[in-house]
C-alpha cells in the first residue's frame, strides 16, 4: 500500500505563482523517502497540501488510501508533521503542547499524559517539560516539534527540514531516533537542505525544481549514476603537490588531497601512486556530498531544458 | 473518528482557551472589573443619584444590567478575537487544523472559551455591583439565557474578526468603532423610549440593544420591546454569523494557503 498517493497536484497561489505543475508521486508504506529542491521549489507546498495546511488548485491526494476530498479526518489522523518554522504556543510547557495535540487526535489525557512522558524522556525534553517554551534551544524546540507530531502514533511522519539550524550532536541524535522510529514500521518524508542527511537515511528520493518532479527513484540507482567518486586523504605534509596520469588531485590544504576516482578504476592504483611519490597516507574517507553533485547537475539540467 | 473523540478535542480546546485567560487573569479578569466599578461609582452613585429614576426604578439598578452586559459582551468578543488571532500569529493554529477536528468542534472550542471568560466577569462584575445597589431578580431564567446567547454572539464574532485578520491592528479596530459604539447606543444608560421617534427606530437596528433589553427584563421585569422579538433577533444574528464563520473556515479562508 502506498503511503501517500499524489496524482497530477497543481497549486496555483493567488496572484498566479504556480508552485507546483502537476506532480504524481507515490511513497510506499514503510520507506524512509528525501523530497529535495532548491528554494521556492514547491516541498513545503507539496507537503502543506498532504498535510491539508494548503488548498490545492487541483489533482488528488490519497494517504494511506484515504482521500483527501472525501475522507479527509481519516487521511489527517495518518500523519504526523513536524513543519519547517517553529508553530507551537511559545507561551506553554511541552507537557502541555503535546498532551493539547494528543486530545485534539480523540487521545484521553490519561492516555496523553503518559505518552507524553515517554516522548520526552526519549527526547531529552523531560527536565523542561514545565518550562515555557520560548525558553527552550533551537535544538529543544525541533525535538519538541518531533515529539508533538508522535503523540498521536501517526503512520506517517511528514519532517520540513527538522534539522534546519540544529549543531551536529543534536542531528545526530535526532537521525538515530528517526531511524528506530521509521524501523518501528513509521513511514517517514523528510525535506532537508542537509544532503549528507537525505543520503545517510533515506532510501528512496524525490528531486522537485520549479514545481515539476525532475527525479523520483532509489537513493542507491541515483548515487549510482555518479562516474567518478571523491575521497579525502589525511597525509603527511607532501613536499610537492603530486601529479597523476590516471587521477585528478587536489590539495585542499597542506595535509589535505583530494582525489577524484572513476568506478572502474581501483583504488589499489591510487595508494601506489601516492607511494611511488613518497607519500604517506595517514587516514581516507569519502567526501559526503555524493548527492550533492548529482543534485547540482540535475537541477542545472532542468534549468537548460527550461 | 468517533464522536467520543470530537468530545475529547472540544475539551482540549476548551481547556486550552480557559487556562489561556485564567494564566494572565491579572490582564483579563481584573481591568473589566475595576472599570466598570468605576462606572457604578460615577455614573450610577455620582451622577445617577441627581438624574432620578428610569422606568420607574432608580438609576443604578437601571443601569446594572446594561454595564454587566456590556462586559460580558466585550470580553467573549475580545477573549476569542486576540486568542485566534495569536494562534493565527504564532501558526500554532495549524496544530488544529493538521488534526482531524472538524471545523464545528474548533468554532465550539473557541466561542466556549469565549463564553467563559465573558460569564466570569459578568459574574465578577455582578458581585462588585452588590456593594452599590440591591440586585433583584425577576426572571432567573431569562437572565442566564440572554448572558449566554450574548457571550455566544460576541465570541463568534470575535471569532470572525480574528479569521479576517492580518495584524493586531486589525482586532482593536472592530471593537472601538463598531462594538463600543453599538454597545453605547443600545440602551445601557437610557431607556431607548426616551429617544425621538426617529432614533427609537434607528435603535431598534442595533442587535446590542435587544441583548440589554432582555438581561434587563431578566433583572428588573421591564423592557422596551417583547423578549421573542429580541431572542429571535439574538438567534438570526448567532445562525447568520455562525453560517459565515462555518464557511470561511470550509473554504480555510484566513487560515489556510
Amino acid at each position: 500500500m502506498y503511503a501517500i498517493d499524489l496524482l497530477d497536484i497543481k497549486k496555483v497561489y493567488k496572484g498566479g505563482v504556480e508552485a507546483l505543475k502537476g506532480i504524481s508521486l507515490q511513497v510506499e508504506e514503510g520507506d524512509f523517502y528525501a523530497l529535495l529542491g532548491p528554494n521556492g521549489a514547491g516541498k513545503s507546498t507539496c507537503i502543506g497540501i498532504i498535510s491539508s495546511l494548503v488548498n490545492k488548485t487541483s489533482g488528488s491526494v490519497s494517504v494511506f488510501g484515504f482521500d483527501m476530498d472525501t475522507q479527509l479526518e481519516k487521511a489527517k489522523a495518518q500523519i504526523g508533521l513536524v513543519p519547517q518554522e517553529f508553530n507551537f504556543n511559545q507561551f506553554e510547557p511541552p507537557l502541555q503542547i503535546l498532551i493539547n495535540q494528543a486530545g485534539y487526535y480523540g487521545i484521553k489525557r490519561h492516555d496523553a499524559v503518559k505518552r507524553a512522558e515517554q516522548y520526552l524522556k526519549q527526547l531529552d525534553l523531560w527536565d523542561k517539560r514545565n518550562q515555557p517554551s520560548r525558553e527552550l534551544s533551537g535544538g529543544m524546540k525541533r525535538r519538541l516539534m518531533i515529539a508533538r507530531a508522535l503523540m498521536h502514533e501517526p503512520r506517517l511522519l511528514i519532517l520540513d527540514e527538522p534539522t534546519a539550524g540544529v549543531d551536529i550532536e543534536v542531528r545526530r541524535s535526532m537521525w538515530e531516533f528517526l531511524q528506530e522510529i521509521n524501523q518501528q514500521g513509521v513511514t517517514i518524508i523528510l525535506t532537508t537542505h542537509y544532503l549528507e542527511e537525505a543520503e545517510m537515511l533515506c532510501r528512496n528520493i524525490g528531486i522537485i525544481d520549479k514545481g515539476c518532479l525532475v527525479e523520483n527513484t532509489s537513493m542507491k540507482s541515483l548515487l549510482a549514476r555518479l562516474a567518478t567518486e571523491t575521497y579525502i586523504f589525511d597525509v603527511d605534509p607532501p613536499t610537492h603537490l603530486p601529479s597523476s596520469d590516471y587521477f585528478k588531485i587536489r590539495q585542499t590544504d597542506e595535509v589535505t588531497l583530494e582525489i577524484e576516482v572513476n568506478k572502474a578504476q581501483s583504488l589499489n592504483k591510487v595508494f601506489s601512486e601516492l607511494s611511488a611519490q613518497g607519500i604517506r597516507v595517514n587516514s581516507m574517507r569519502n567526501k559526503s556530498n555524493r548527492l550533492e553533485e548529482l543534485f547540482i547537475e540535475l537541477v542545472e539540467k532542468g534549468n537548460k531544458d527550461a | 473518528m468517533l464522536n467520543s473523540n470530537y468530545l475529547i478535542a472540544l475539551h482540549s480546546i476548551l481547556r486550552k482557551e480557559t487556562n489561556r485567560f485564567l494564566r494572565i487573569w491579572i490582564q483579563t479578569l481584573v481591568p473589566p472589573v475595576i472599570t466598570m466599578s468605576l462606572y457604578f461609582v460615577i455614573f450610577g452613585n455620582l451622577i445617577g443619584s441627581r438624574i432620578g429614576q428610569m422606568n420607574g426604578f432608580d438609576y443604578m439598578s437601571f443601569i446594572v444590567p446594561g454595564l454587566i452586559m456590556m462586559s460580558v459582551i466585550t470580553n467573549s468578543y475580545s477573549n476569542v478575537a486576540s486568542s485566534f488571532f495569536s494562534a493565527k500569529f504564532q501558526r500554532n493554529v495549524e496544530e488544529l487544523l493538521v488534526a482531524p477536528v472538524p471545523n464545528y468542534i474548533i468554532i465550539w472550542g473557541y466561542v466556549g472559551g469565549g463564553v467563559a471568560r465573558g460569564l466570569i466577569v459578568g459574574f465578577l462584575v455582578t458581585c462588585v455591583s452588590l456593594f452599590f445597589v440591591d440586585l433583584h431578580i425577576f426572571n432567573i431564567f431569562i437572565l442566564i439565557l440572554s448572558v449566554l446567547c450574548t457571550s455566544v454572539l460576541f465570541s463568534i464574532g470575535g471569532l470572525l474578526n480574528a479569521i479576517f485578520a492580518k495584524s493586531f491592528d486589525d482586532i482593536s479596530i472592530i471593537p472601538t468603532f463598531v462594538l463600543t459604539p453599538l454597545t453605547y447606543l443600545g440602551g445601557v444608560f437610557y431607556s431607548v423610549s426616551l429617544l425621538p421617534g426617529f432614533w427609537q427606530t434607528v435603535s431598534h437596528f442595533n442587535p446590542v440593544f435587544y441583548m440589554i433589553n432582555a438581561f434587563r427584563y431578566g433583572f428588573l421585569g421591564i423592557a422596551d420591546v417583547s423578549l421573542v422579538w429580541s431572542f429571535t433577533v439574538i438567534g438570526l444574528f448567532i445562525i447568520v454569523l455562525y453560517s459565515i464563520v462555518a464557511i470561511l473556515l470550509k473554504k480555510g479562508i484566513g487560515v489556510r494557503s
